[in-house]
């Protein structure tokens, strides 16, 4: 499976966030799972099944597809959960 | 024994390479595998000819601007746009701010190992940006070799524990702990912001702009390419409006009408800053986090300081409200440039975004609507006026139609070329050395104190 964490411009929020989720997925002992960062304008729906970002970039994120929205980016509690559930949702948990 | 030499500092000085080591070693000392090595290694490489390439593009766009703009207005316009200006400047001092950039970042975490100042600073891009305008300035005051990268890692690591530490009030306020901090190159803006809210607050109970019906549905300005495209087309048009048809056609756009010209330009703006943001990305993928892997063993009571959107979410409209006052800020200096007659900046739409919208979540969170309001239009004053002073700083660079953006590039720069303006590079040296020892005495101080409250219990 594919995650693609985005932000404005692709530096440094999605960034963080993509760090987050490698660090949960690795606490989980999660394999299988190609993470990457993107800035809104490149982000495309084939580029990858799940796609993350935050609240206030909902909007122009719309019609990516599987779009997990964050109320808080750094609530690491919060993206665990909403990871756990996508993991879930693709049997690798 | 010569030749080996001369090829060992042949490869040393090609930038490129040097980050790509840079990396290696990052990837090494987190014992990745070997394909994890590879690959790390050659993005990192890859990633800076990308920004290398960007910059061909973005000059072929920046060029034509600033004839048009001579031409129309006998005066130089120059866009403040940290992609813009990194890019240029990175052929020629790309080797030394890799390696300002590298011990930089071992300096913050030696910094937050034995002070007070417990920031990691994450936010990849700023400290690049800010170890290329380091070494542009250090080297135009005429350090060169080991002093360079000394003094300008020994700069880097100070911007990257004092700049959260300065907005780090605010920020408590702002998320009710002390756990994270921010890390931009826009804090001194974002404390006037903080400022000035707290001036403007009054007697009487602050509103919140959240409390406040704002439209929303401008999304598009988050995308960052269309956003840049957008404005600066208007920027473009209207120059090429007023330097004339005769004039550009004639002497630019080879016999092209001279509106889709200046459209065709600004686009190429705007690809080039779209290929370089590229190569940014690249190159940072393996440095941080490998930056951020070191630093949670060496420190392990650290603060990370993260890029500025994550308080954006706190009151998004104040996010909005602060970018069109930072906005009208930076019109507001322009058209006051524009008839003193002087160099002009215009104001640039990433900028005034990202460090406005800060502002304006800091002024209302000191002082409400106004403090939003005021706050934000000060920071875009701020940054608007902040670039001039840096011009002579920057030797032969200051004439290339682009500048370095956010407050901190304009505190830091002025701070350096001041002291060397004063006394030369004994002085930058001392001055440097002076924040360094002040920052560990406040650090005892501060230990001592505690030390004395623990003994009284």
């Amino acid at each position: 499976m594919r995650i693609l964490t985005v932000c404005g411009s692709g530096l440094g929020t999605s960034f963080m966030v993509e760090m987050n989720i490698q660090q949960l997925l690795n606490e989980m002992g999660v394999n299988g799972v190609e993470v990457d960062h993107s800035d809104l304008g490149s982000a495309t729906p084939e580029r990858a099944d799940v796609f993350f970002l935050a609240k206030d970039i909902a909007e122009g994120g719309a019609s990516l597809g599987n779009v997990v929205v964050l109320d808080n980016i750094i609530d690491l509690n919060e993206l665990k959960t909403k990871l756990t559930a996508v993991l879930k949702e693709y049997n690798l948990l | 024994m010569d030749k080996f030499l001369k090829v060992l500092v042949d490869v040393l000085s090609e930038p490129s390479v040097l980050i790509a080591l840079i990396a290696l070693v990052g990837l090494l000392a987190q014992r990745k595998s070997l394909s994890d090595i590879l690959r790390g290694t050659t993005k990192t490489f890859v990633g800076f000819l990308v920004i290398s390439a960007g910059a061909g593009v973005l000059a072929g766009a920046l060029a034509p601007f600033g004839e048009m703009f001579k031409a129309a207005f006998n005066v130089s316009g120059i866009v403040p746009n940290n992609e813009a200006i990194v890019a240029l400047a990175v052929n020629e001092y790309g080797s030394s701010t890799a390696l300002i950039m590298f011990f930089g970042m071992i300096v913050n975490l030696l910094i937050a190992r034995f002070t007070r100042f417990k920031y990691i600073f994450l936010t990849g891009h700023i400290t690049l940006y800010m170890s290329c305008m380091i070494s542009i300035i250090l080297t135009v005051s005429g350090f060169t070799s080991v002093p360079l990268i000394l003094f300008g890692a020994l700069t880097v690591g100070i911007f990257m524990s004092l700049s959260p530490a300065v907005v780090q009030p605010f920020m408590r306020k702002l998320t009710g702990n002390d756990n994270v901090a921010l890390g931009h190159s826009g804090a001194v803006g974002f404390a006037v912001g903080g400022w000035v809210g707290m001036l403007v607050k009054g007697k009487k109970e602050i509103t919140s702009t959240e409390k406040i019906n704002f439209p929303k549905g401008l999304g598009f300005l988050r995308d960052s390419t269309v956003s840049i495209a957008l404005t600066m087309a208007v920027f473009y048009v209207v120059v090429a409006l007023f330097a004339g048809a005769d004039y550009v056609e004639s002497n630019l756009s080879d016999g092209k009408n001279h509106i889709l010209f200046a459209l065709l330009k600004a686009g190429t703006f705007s690809a080039g800053v779209f290929v370089i943001l590229s190569g940014v990305r690249l190159v940072l993928a393996e440095i941080v986090p490998a930056f951020k892997g070191i630093s949670s063993k060496i420190v392990p009571n650290s603060k990370p300081a993260l890029d500025v959107p994550i308080i954006y979410t706190y009151a998004p409209n104040a996010v909005l409200i602060g970018f069109f006052s930072s906005f009208a800020g930076g019109i507001v200096s322009m058209l006051i440039m524009a008839m003193t007659g002087g160099i002009v900046i215009l104001p640039g739409v990433v900028p005034h975004f990202f460090t406005g919208s800060a502002a304006g979540v800091f002024g209302n969170t000191t002082g409400g609507v106004r403090g939003a309001i005021l706050g934000s239009f000060a920071n875009g004053v701020l940054i608007s006026f902040m670039p001039i002073l840096l011009i002579p700083a920057f030797g032969e660079l200051g004439l290339a139609n682009a500048t370095f953006s956010d407050s901190d590039f304009g505190v830091v720069g002025v701070f350096l070329s001041g002291l060397y303006n004063m006394g030369g590079k004994m002085f930058t040296m001392i001055g440097i050395g002076l924040v360094l020892l002040i920052m560990l005495l406040v650090s005892l101080r501060k230990q001592n104190s505690k030390a004395e409250q623990a003994s009284e219990i």
